[in-house]
């Protein structure tokens, strides 16, 4: 059973947020690149590219990609083969530029990993940063996100679902309990306490 | 899939898979930092029976880019001259560890003999056996002909519609044989064209395959998107399948005259080596319509491609 978290709206208003703590971070959009990580960052990555060409007008054209870190996983061995998905880098490359990576959920820290691995093979960006849409806890590596929109203390065995207009029939962040919900395991963030701003921290205490 | 052994098997999934694979290979080949740690550790043995240069360093480049160990056994100078089976020299080569082996060999089957027995675990690459099959040339082949039709929307597409005529010595070219399964698979026409004593036997009746002896009426009727050469191999030249090579070469080779009768934007192919002068003309081999030097880049791309599929992941939990 899939309880909802976060809806299309909140979706939006995280992602507002999310664009405008990038700027606001970088001091406007020169030398920024958002590198989606594939399948769902990707299309993250293009909203909040959207969002920063709309609100600052001096936003380069090209600043949004897509980064595939599937040959850089540390579980290749373990998992069925894996099909890569397309790397695509803004005309001006990576170098010496501030390059946001885009994902939709922080979990174990091993996808975001990888992904380094594979931008510093294509690159020496001068600083990187991680925006998430939803950071779930549970890191297994010493990896943190800069930019959050939301936090969702959760259980392993619980799955968080991203779905994305782009793709899938609805918009929307769910919460699904893989065991049976004898007891309600985590209801804390259920209720929007503080909508919207800077109040979920990005090293909100899920760590 | 657990090995590559043919193309005739492939299906149109599996097929364009590698296709695409190949297409997020291709752009690493065009990065500063040309490699992937995807097969760490892994060793892939490229065992040649039969001489080949590109192939095998076609290969051997594919698996470095992929980080993996390459080991090369060449039949030439190894104990297969001293009379080694198959059987022991896989054997051995499982005992070394190999997660991966790439085989040429001069008896069609070999691949198979490879794959089934279990003599060796590891997934098993046919990079070409005997005049039966080649599979990752016809693979190359698909690439380079779907990049040059369909550019940066390659991805996803398969080649519908699009008319392939296959030129020269189909009987003993595997490369003819895989091209015609993979592209009867990926929706493409194809039509054999050659001198009838170098048609195989049965291919009119059991084939999906257009066949006609006369080149010149075959550009004219079918205007074809792509137009491959298959190399006449010099030890046929004496066994009379043809008076000639200057006959052969007036019939059924490429000449200029033969080029400026294609439509302008009919892709050139050849697998190479090439016979210039015989097969094909110096000015159709370096003409902008020629893809020769592009199928051997793609080549490596496809190869990354197969290899990547074919030995990453966990094959307990494979399907």
């Amino acid at each position: 059973m899939a309880r909802v978290v976060l809806s299309q709206a909140d979706i939006n208003r995280a992602l507002t947020r999310i664009s405008h703590e990038i700027l606001e971070w970088n001091r406007g959009a020169g030398d920024l690149v958002i590198l989606g990580v594939p399948t769902r960052g990707v299309f993250l990555a293009q909203r909040i590219a959207a969002i920063i060409q709309r609100i600052e007008p001096g936003a380069p054209a090209s600043l949004v990609g897509a980064l595939d870190a599937t040959m850089y996983r540390d579980d290749l061995g373990r998992n069925v083969t894996r099909t890569p998905q397309p790397t695509q880098i803004p005309a001006g490359g990576v170098d010496g530029k501030t390059v946001v990576l885009v994902d939709d959920v922080l979990y174990s820290g091993r996808t975001i990993r990888a992904a380094l691995d594979a931008l510093s093979d294509i690159g020496r960006p001068r600083v990187v940063r991680l925006a998430v849409l939803v950071d779930r806890g549970h890191r297994e590596l010493p990896i943190r996100a800069d930019f959050v929109g939301k936090n969702l203390p959760t259980s392993t065995d619980e799955r968080i679902n991203v779905r994305l207009s782009e793709v899938d029939e609805v918009e929307e962040v769910s919460i699904e309990s893989r065991t049976m919900p004898e007891q309600p395991t985590a209801q804390p963030t259920e209720q929007p306490t503080e909508p919207g701003n800077g109040s979920d921290e990005p090293d909100g205490g899920t760590r | 899939m657990r090995h590559l052994l043919s193309t005739k098997t492939l299906s149109q999934g599996e097929a364009l898979q590698i296709l695409d694979v190949a297409e997020d290979m291709a752009a690493v080949s065009t990065r500063e930092v040309k490699k992937l740690p995807a097969l760490r550790g892994k060793t892939v043995v490229n065992l040649f029976f039969e001489d080949s240069t590109r192939t095998r360093i076609s290969f051997e480049a594919a698996a470095k880019r992929l980080s993996a160990d390459v080991i090369n056994f060449s039949a030439k100078g190894s104990s297969v001259s001293k009379g080694e089976s198959l059987k022991d020299t896989a054997q051995t080569l499982a005992a070394m560890g190999a997660d991966g082996v790439v085989i040429r060999h001069h008896a069609s089957g070999a691949p198979h003999v490879l794959a089934e027995s279990n003599w060796i675990d590891a997934p098993i690459v046919n990079a070409g056996d005997g005049t039966h099959e080649h599979p990752t040339q016809a693979l190359l082949d698909a690439f380079t002909i779907r990049r040059r039709l369909f550019g940066d929307r390659s991805r996803g597409r398969d080649l519908d519609g699009v008319s392939v005529v296959i030129v020269g010595d189909v009987m003993h070219s595997r490369v003819a044989r895989s091209n015609l399964w993979l592209l009867q698979t990926l929706g493409a026409h194809v039509t054999f064209v050659a001198p009838a004593t170098l048609v195989p036997f049965g291919a009119e009746t059991d084939w999906p395959v257009g066949i006609s002896y006369d080149f010149d009426q075959t550009i004219r009727d079918t205007r074809p998107d792509v137009v491959m050469m298959l190399r006449i191999q010099s030890e046929r030249m004496n066994a009379a399948f043809f008076p000639n090579a200057r006959e052969y070469s007036r019939e059924w080779g490429l000449d200029d005259a033969r080029l400026a009768s294609l439509r302008p934007d009919t892709i050139v192919m050849h697998p190479g080596p090439m016979n210039r002068g015989l097969e094909i003309s110096a000015g159709a081999a370096d003409s902008a319509q020629s893809t020769v030097l592009e199928q051997v880049t793609n080549g490596v791309s496809i190869r990354m491609a197969v290899l990547y599929l074919l030995m990453s992941g966990d094959r307990e939990v494979q399907p």
